[in-house]
Order: structure tokens, then C-alpha cells, then sequence
């Protein structure tokens, strides 16, 4: 009867809970190469903020990935609530915007990234014949390629290809309020404005509670696009780097010495802990008031 | 289209029940701007799918020449082109494999799992649980350092197999989760009748079990099929023989292989998008359902 439970518990033990462990442990360890050395504390995670250039690098992933955190948020979660309240007021063709919203979520992240590379390139690129084409031709730029644009680039490319589930997830969360509020507020006179505000924006709570977390984990997590993208350092200059491609380049090379492996798994510790952590605090705080029918 | 949308608009919003004192125009506006915002949020999300597919029908000069225009002859050959110059066959059929083998897999030994901790009322299955539910807020990717050691001295490297443990590893608790929360939620009646009239447990699993499961597994089915198709990070790791490269990871190759050959370059990026495509198309409500339920 316990050949039930014998093959997950297998696999999650042996390529789950031991990996995740083993790198937890590790962090504390000092490591020549593959070789583990001497239980050093917490020189690992000093090193990362003390030793240059990786000290640069890791606090210009940090703000990287901050800002792909709220700029997600804000095309994401507002744009998305927006989109999908105006859904929810007009049934006519509901299905269609739905299924044209959430058509590029099923392609692969690395499809998206190298289509849009193509787009954006900066000659021949649709996006600069598009706007030469509009008179717009001042605003046509190197949008990849410069260090202050390659950041939002991605994170636009990023948002587009996750609108469609936010506004999905809004949608559903909206038709799921009982209909006599909007009724009888609507008697009252309230306007659409009021309405959203008062009305949809409280009601919708655990939409936003759950996008937001969702927004959250998949922009530290951030990797498959800007790869694809920008490749491995987040290019130009470090300029659209995450902490998710660092950790790659400390765990595969090209970054971090011969400690490396030491101190990836120090960024993984903190990243997990972190992660685990501001998650919770989301929960808490989109759940402390309960707004009740 | 934008006209013949915008009266149905207004005709759906009349239902909802508009004030009668505003005059018509003021009414109709926030309908036609509406429809407005919705159609332009439309046109953003799928013109780059469009162009993606109609630049794979064009030749290169064509491209270059006018990025934005339409085909004006069609060009298949582009796809057999890319097809027969490029290892897009054998990128394909290992995407076809790992996606096929580790979606059976792991929606059998997820769905017995699951059968056991939400049937079966021994002393550990609390904490069981409580050890599997963990693992939905351990980013997997983060322990790639100790996996690939393990995976180097299972003999697993640059393996489709070890990829697919990788798979059904990252996924084993969200497809238990969903699975036990959807068995705890169904009597137990029929399942006992069964035991009673003398079948076994694993008959009772199979045959009983099962078949009720069925919207639950295929909600684990739709997330792990578009979460395996589109990997890159663990095959990215794990695979070093291009011979044995999934689509997304294939895509590298293909992509500094045929960096200059714009038209080829789009019937790559077009054919390793098809079968997604087509499913949706074909199945679009069990899709946005499936991947909005099972969240994440």
C-alpha cells in the first residue's frame, strides 16, 4: 500500500529536498572549485557585498531586479485590473479579447525574447520603421543596445507576455462578486469611477493579493528572457542584469573566482529565504482586513 | 470590425443598465472608448505573433526591404529550409518526448501520491504533506549546483531522461497540492462500495479514482505541458549534445546559426510555436482555465 507514495516520495527526496539542502549547507562552507573546504559562517554572504566587482554586481542586479518588480507590478497588476474591468462591462467579443490577451503566455520564453530582439533591432527592426513611418522618427533608438533603455525593454517585453493571464485572473475574480452590489450601488448613482474604486478595487482583494506575490517571485526569478535577450551579463554593460542570471554565471562560471560555488549558493540562500519571506509578508498584509459582503 | 464591435458594446451596456437622463452621445462614448482600449490591447498582444508568422512566409530581401509588410507570395520553403538545414527534427522530437514521458509520468506518481495521503489515514501522511507542500515556495533553480553533481554522478548528464526526473521533480508538489485538494473534496462512497464488493485498492485507484480525477489531472496536464514544452533553464544546464537539445534550448543554435537569414531565423521561431498555437486554438477555455486555476 505504501507503493503509493514510494516513487514521489523518491524523486522529491532525491531531486528536491536533498539539492535544496545541500545548497543551504553549502552556503556556510568555503569552496576551491568543486571542492568543499573549511565551515567559514557567514564569509560567503560578506564576501558578496565586500568583494570587488562582485559587490557591484550584486547590488545592480538587487536594483534591477526591484525595478523589474515594480514596473511589472504597474503593467501587470494595474494595466491588467484596468483591462479587466472593462472586459467585465462589455460582454461583446469577451471570449476572443480573452483568448488574444493569453495567446503569447503559452510561448516559450526564448521564442519571445529573440522575436522581440528582432523587432527592437535598431535599423531594420519594426518597431523603428513603425515610427519613422508615424513622423515619429526622433523617438526611434537603439532600444536593446543602450544602457538606458535595455532594462525596460525586457521589462515591457516581460509585462506583455504576462498581461494576459493578469487580466484572466482579474476577470474571473470580478465575476465571481455577486451582481446586486454593483445594482444597487449603481441606483445609488455611484459613478464608474467611484465604482471601480470603492467597489472593484476592495472586492478583487485576493486577486491582487495572489498576482502580486506571483508579479513578485517570477521577476527575482527573472532569467529565460533576459538570456534570451540580453545574454548571459545582461547587456550593455551589466545594464539589464538579475540576480537570477548572476547566480547563473557563479554557478557556471565566468563570475565569482573559485569560491564561486560558495557564494552562489549564499545568493540562493538569500534569494529563497528572501523570497519565502516577502511572500508572506504580501500575504499577511492583503488578508489583515477582510472586506465582508 | 472596430463599428460592428462597438454596437454590440453599446447594445451589452444598455443591459447593464445605463442612466436614461444622459444623452446619447455621452452614452455611446465610454463604449466606443472602450472598445477602443480593448482592440489596441489586442493588436499589442498578438502583431508580434502575426509578424513573427507572416515574416516565416516571406524571403530575406523582402524582410529587409519592408519589415512591416504582408507576403505578397507566400514562401513555404522557408520551413522545409529550416526543417532539413538546422537539427529543428531532433530538437523537436525531444521536446515531444520529455513533454510526453514526463507529463504521464508525473501525473501517475503525483495522482498516487495523492491518493494515498488523502485516503489512507496512517500516522505520518500530516506531516507527508506538510514535507511535499514545502516544496511549492522552493525555487528548484536555485539548487542547480548540488542537482548537477547529482545528476554527474548518476550518470544523468546530457541525458533526456535525467532532464525529465528534473521535470517531474520541479512540479511533483504543485501537482500534488492540486490533486489532493481536488480528492478531499469527493466523497468517498463510491470508492468504499467498490472495496466492499472485494476490489482491491490499486482497482479501486485505477478504476474508480481515476476516471473522477479527471478534471484535476488535466488541470496538472495543461501547466506541466506548456511549463515542459517551454523549459530552458534545466535543459540549458543539463544538455550539452545538440543532438539531444529540446526546441527552446535548440533555439540558441538555430539562432547563431542563421543570425543573417532573417526569413529562416522567423520559420524557426514560427514552427517551434505551432503545436502551442494549435492546441490553443483547438482547446482555448481548457487552456485559460487550466493555467489560471492551477496558478503557477
Amino acid at each position: 500500500m505504501h507503493l503509493f507514495v514510494i516513487p514521489a516520495l523518491l524523486v522529491y527526496a532525491v531531486f528536491v529536498l536533498y539539492p535544496v539542502i545541500l545548497t543551504l549547507f553549502n552556503s556556510f562552507f568555503a569552496f576551491e572549485g568543486l571542492k568543499r573546504g573549511a565551515w567559514i559562517g557567514f564569509d560567503n554572504f560578506t564576501a558578496l557585498f565586500t568583494t570587488p566587482p562582485l559587490d557591484t554586481r550584486v547590488w545592480n542586479a538587487l536594483g534591477n531586479n526591484i525595478q523589474i518588480f515594480v514596473l511589472s507590478f504597474a503593467l501587470q497588476c494595474v494595466v491588467g485590473f484596468l483591462v479587466a474591468s472593462l472586459l467585465y462591462q462589455y460582454r461583446g467579443g469577451r471570449e476572443i479579447f480573452k483568448a488574444a490577451y493569453f495567446l503569447p503566455r503559452l510561448l516559450s520564453l526564448i521564442v519571445i525574447g529573440f522575436l522581440w530582439q528582432i523587432i527592437f533591432s535598431p535599423n531594420v527592426g519594426a518597431l523603428n520603421q513603425f515610427l519613422e513611418a508615424a513622423g515619429l522618427g526622433a523617438l526611434a533608438q537603439n532600444w536593446l543596445g543602450s544602457p538606458s533603455t535595455a532594462l525596460y525593454t525586457v521589462i515591457f517585453v516581460e509585462g506583455w507576455y504576462r498581461l494576459g493571464f493578469s487580466i484572466l485572473v482579474f476577470l474571473a475574480s470580478m465575476q465571481a462578486i455577486p451582481g446586486a452590489i454593483f445594482e444597487a450601488a449603481r441606483l445609488d448613482g455611484a459613478s464608474r469611477v467611484r465604482l471601480l474604486w470603492y467597489f472593484m478595487l476592495p472586492l478583487t482583494r485576493p486577486a491582487w493579493m495572489i498576482l502580486t506575490v506571483l508579479t513578485f517571485i517570477a521577476s527575482f526569478e527573472m532569467f529565460d528572457l533576459v538570456y534570451a535577450m540580453q545574454g548571459v551579463t545582461g547587456s550593455p554593460f551589466y545594464s539589464s542584469d538579475t540576480l537570477g542570471l548572476l547566480f547563473y554565471r557563479l554557478a557556471f562560471g565566468g563570475e565569482g573566482g573559485t569560491a564561486a560555488i560558495g557564494l552562489g549558493s549564499a545568493l540562493a540562500l538569500m534569494l529563497i529565504v528572501g523570497m519565502a519571506l516577502i511572500s508572506g509578508l504580501m500575504v499577511f498584509f492583503f488578508t489583515r482586513k477582510r472586506v465582508e459582503w | 470590425m472596430l463599428t460592428t464591435t462597438t454596437t454590440t458594446g453599446v447594445v451589452g451596456r444598455g443591459h447593464q443598465g445605463a442612466k436614461r437622463t444622459r444623452g446619447n452621445v455621452r452614452r455611446r462614448m465610454p463604449a466606443m472608448l472602450s472598445y477602443a482600449v480593448l482592440v489596441l490591447f489586442a493588436i499589442i498582444e498578438m502583431y508580434p505573433i502575426f509578424l513573427m508568422v507572416a515574416n516565416s512566409l516571406r524571403d530575406d530581401l523582402d524582410i529587409l526591404s519592408n519589415p512591416l509588410g504582408l507576403p505578397t507570395q507566400p514562401q513555404f520553403g522557408n520551413y522545409a529550409e529550416i526543417w532539413e538545414r538546422s537539427n529543428f527534427p531532433a530538437y523537436f522530437g525531444n521536446s515531444v518526448y520529455v513533454t510526453g514521458v514526463g507529463v504521464v509520468v508525473l501525473l501517475l506518481i503525483s495522482s498516487m501520491a495523492a491518493f494515498y495521503l488523502a485516503r489512507f489515514s496512517f500516522r505520518w501522511n500530516k506531516a507527508l504533506l506538510m514535507v511535499f507542500m514545502l516544496g511549492l515556495t522552493l525555487p528548484l533553480k536555485l539548487a542547480v549546483v548540488p542537482l548537477f553533481m547529482l545528476m554527474q554522478s548518476l550518470d544523468l548528464l546530457d541525458t533526456r531522461n535525467g532532464l525529465i526526473l528534473v521535470l517531474i521533480a520541479e512540479r511533483l508538489s504543485f501537482a500534488i497540492f492540486v490533486l489532493y485538494g481536488f480528492f478531499v473534496t469527493l466523497p468517498r462512497d463510491i470508492e468504499e462500495a467498490a472495496l466492499v464488493d472485494g476490489a482491491n485498492v490499486w482497482q479501486v485507484y485505477w478504476r474508480v479514482a481515476m476516471p473522477v480525477m479527471r478534471p484535476a489531472l488535466a488541470t496538472v496536464a495543461i501547466v506541466s505541458i506548456v511549463g515542459m514544452w517551454n523549459e530552458f533553464f534545466f535543459p540549458l544546464v543539463f544538455i550539452r549534445s545538440d543532438e539531444l537539445r529540446t526546441i527552446p534550448l535548440g533555439m540558441l543554435t538555430i539562432v547563431g546559426e542563421f543570425s543573417t537569414e532573417w526569413a529562416l531565423l522567423f520559420a524557426g521561431l514560427t514552427l517551434s510555436s505551432v503545436p502551442m498555437i494549435i492546441a490553443f486554438v483547438v482547446l482555448a477555455r481548457q487552456f485559460m482555465e487550466g493555467l489560471t486555476e492551477g496558478i503557477r
